[in-house]
């Protein structure tokens, strides 16, 4: 994903040639949520020096993984050109679900598990043909499903969650594999996380994971390259509705059953995967990238709680650093657009960017016209 | 040229059949509500108190959803909009501290603290281009943290003169919505004769086509942001003067952010911009501000109404934005509107 002036400027792949593509890589958007999460990180050691050993890494990324792992789902969403608001709801609905149907029996772990899975599929599935079949925008069709969701769960407990589900399927979420050497515990949360992000990778780099970024790309081309894009829309959201089943069974073990658990992930998500340089609209990042800006979020929350930060200005800090990221892309962005070649779109179909100087003025008024007479 | 000559007037005559659409659609709840009043709760959908209720309901959200209007019509969206909300609530009630004299300073202050922050979201969307979504939830942020940060619980006080705004009514009307509806009235003509509100459709539009006619494109989108923030800060004083204090959390109890946002797509407003009315807007209000009140008569489960919210929002943009997006994909890639 080497722009094209990198590629001018290096032609031989000395040791210092390299490295100052990495740092030419890591300034740019693409590589800019990794310096961010860095920084964070070597901020917070100096900070507080025991969170670099392994067990206190280990228990971080535990802590991020339902995060990580909504944001993979929106990430497949944002890229194939929609929004999935709906994320939140679905976890609080998920834990609910759990909390009330495992009960103190073991032994109902696995039906139920499998009934949340069932059900998170047909979330997804609702969400991507209202969006795709009756053409919706998903900003209203997820809206609604998030009303709707939440809702439908609360009147059916009553507005009350009752007790927590059986310690056996709490383990998935708090619990991991113990004596370990180095790590000491390996939490399960973090091997969830970690296969859930290798299939990511891998399935965005099959043909089908390839057609999600084209759809967003450019819907039309898509659509002319072959692709059905009802299939890949709906397909995205299931995505997004089964990781946000997953965050749900992760956090019931983690956070235990609340009503307000799974609150505002839907913005956490979509502001972990814009700062991870996924572009609103779709079409242009990577899930690598997304998972690094919820951990990049996260970072900051900690590093903010260690600075001795009070909580309620975190959510201020939280905003600047979105739009100073947000903005920081943009303008780089903005200005590798000029170059004749787009490297960033793997599926390979072209999208002029909306202002191009070339093209002659009058072309899209006079086409607009006729049509309009014709309607 | 007949076609040019012809083409405004055919657009003029599509953006009527839209907002007509909804008045239809608005008739229809109210014409199934007044049934089920009648049949469920033997009570009369059309007296006056009751009338006065769901009038009352529309204000607030009106307001917010009138300024939302612009900047989706820009292609942009407030998300900070329930955060302003309490922000003017509170230096409202905080200026006027009581005192009769203080009142129009206290409007002053939260009108001009709201177009700056509108002035902000404009910027920050036009200058730095971030997308309209991400400026204005960092912007929401920012204004939350303020608000967490300064403030525990209400504060300020209003004068009576000041709650007499929100308590009383001209006949069933309450005052409130009477402002609300002036002020949709002159958004209205702002956007059919002014300068810029024209540029306001033909940036949300197409804003290379709206920059190659030669459009300056940032201004509209500015202006729009400002007019949204400072719509917020008037639903912010209109709640400062119900409640008699500043409250920092009424705005996002109400919901404004995303509810306005669906009302003004449920008005017949295009999510990405460049097609709507503000009619059509205070139609999908008084859409949801009806359905809110036959469920609070028929006393349904608090948490049931949020289904029924959620599923009226979906069906009724499902019957009339999905032929609109494909009217406007037409006019510009014939070719997408085939799939």
């Amino acid at each position: 994903m080497s722009t094209t002036d990198q590629v001018a400027e290096a032609p031989a792949l000395g040791w210092g040639e390299r490295l100052r593509k990495f740092g030419l890589m890591l300034v740019s958007p693409r590589g800019a949520v990794y310096l961010l999460l860095i920084v964070l990180l070597i901020l917070i050691t100096v900070l507080n020096p025991r969170f670099a050993e392994p067990d206190q890494l280990m228990r971080f990324i535990q802590r991020v993984a339902p995060i990580a792992i909504v944001a993979i789902g929106q990430y497949f969403v944002i890229v194939a050109g929609e929004f999935d608001l709906s994320m939140g709801s679905l976890v609080t609905a998920q834990v609910i679900i759990a909390g009330n149907l495992v009960g103190q029996d073991d032994s109902r772990s696995i039906p139920v598990l499998l009934l949340m899975i069932g059900f998170g599929l047909l979330v997804g599935l609702a969400n991507g043909l209202l969006t795709t079949m009756l053409k919706v925008p998903s900003f209203i069709v997820t809206l609604g499903m998030m009303l709707a969701l939440l809702g439908g769960v609360l009147f059916w407990t009553g507005g009350a969650a009752t007790g927590n589900p059986a310690d056996g399927f709490r383990q998935i979420g708090r619990g991991g594999i113990r004596d370990l050497p180095l790590i000491d515990f390996l939490p399960w949360a973090v091997v969830v996380l970690v296969v859930l992000l290798a299939l990511a990778i891998w399935f965005s780099k099959r043909p089908f994971g390839r057609t999600f970024i084209a759809v967003g790309d450019n819907v039309a081309a898509a659509h002319y390259s072959g692709i059905r894009v009802w299939w890949t829309k709906t397909a995205a959201f299931m995505i997004s509705s089964t990781s946000a089943t997953i965050a749900g069974v992760l956090l019931v073990g983690y956070a235990g059953v609340h009503p307000s658990v799974g609150r505002g992930y839907e913005f956490i998500a979509i502001t972990a995967v814009v700062l991870g340089g996924v572009v609103l609209g779709g079409g242009r990042g990577s899930v690598v990238a997304a998972v690094a800006g919820a951990f990049a979020l996260e970072s900051l929350f900690t590093l903010l709680n260690f600075a001795g930060v009070p909580s309620t200005s975190r959510d201020a800090i939280q905003g600047v650093i979105i739009i100073a990221a947000v903005a920081y892309a943009a303008a780089t962005f903005g200005r590798r657009r000029r170059r004749p070649a787009r490297p960033t779109s793997p599926a390979g179909e072209e999208q002029a960017p909306s202002p191009v100087p070339a093209v002659p003025a009058p072309t899209p008024a006079t086409g607009d016209t006729p049509q309009q007479g014709g309607l | 040229m007949t076609a040019v000559a012809q083409a405004p007037a055919r657009r003029r005559r599509r953006r009527l059949d839209t907002t007509a659409v909804v008045y239809i659609a608005l008739a229809v709840v109210v014409v199934i509500g007044a049934i089920l009043v009648a049949a469920f709760a033997d009570r009369n959908f059309f007296s006056p108190g009751n009338i006065r209720d769901i009038l009352t309901g529309m204000s607030v959200l009106g307001l917010v959803a009138i300024g939302q209007t612009l900047v989706i019509l820009n292609g942009s969206l407030d998300l900070s909009v329930p955060y302003v909300v309490s922000l003017s609530s509170l230096l409202a009630a905080e200026t006027m501290a009581g005192n009769p004299a203080n009142i129009p300073a206290g409007i002053a202050v939260a009108i001009a603290v709201a177009a700056v922050i509108g002035l902000g979201n404009g910027l920050i969307v036009t200058g730095l281009k971030v997308n309209g979504f991400i400026a204005t939830l960092g912007v929401g942020l920012i204004v939350k943290g303020y608000l967490d940060t300064n403030y525990q619980g209400s504060a300020g006080s209003v004068p009576p003169a000041f709650q007499w705004i929100g308590a009383t009514g001209i006949g069933p009307v309450p005052v409130s919505t009477v402002i609300m509806l002036a002020l949709a009235l002159a958004v209205a003509l702002f956007l059919r004769f002014s300068r810029t509100g024209n540029h306001m459709f033909a940036v949300g539009g197409d804003a290379g086509v709206a920059r190659l006619s030669g459009v300056r494109t940032q201004p509209p989108v500015i202006v729009a942001h400002i007019i949204c923030s400072i719509f917020a800060a008037l639903a912010g004083l209109l709640l400062a003067s119900r409640l008699g204090v500043g409250n920092p959390t009424v705005g996002t109890a109400g919901g404004y952010d995303l509810l306005s946002i669906a009302a003004v797509v449920l008005g017949g407003t295009l999510l990405m911009g460049g097609r709507g009315s503000v009619w059509g807007t205070i139609g999908g209000v008084a859409i949801f501000a009806v359905i809110d009140n036959v469920m609070s008569v028929l006393q349904v489960n608090p948490f049931l109404k949020d289904v029924v919210r959620g599923i009226v929002i979906v069906a009724a943009v499902a019957v009339y934005t999905g032929r609109t997006v494909h009217d406007r994909r037409a006019r510009f890639a014939r070719k997408e509107a085939d799939r």
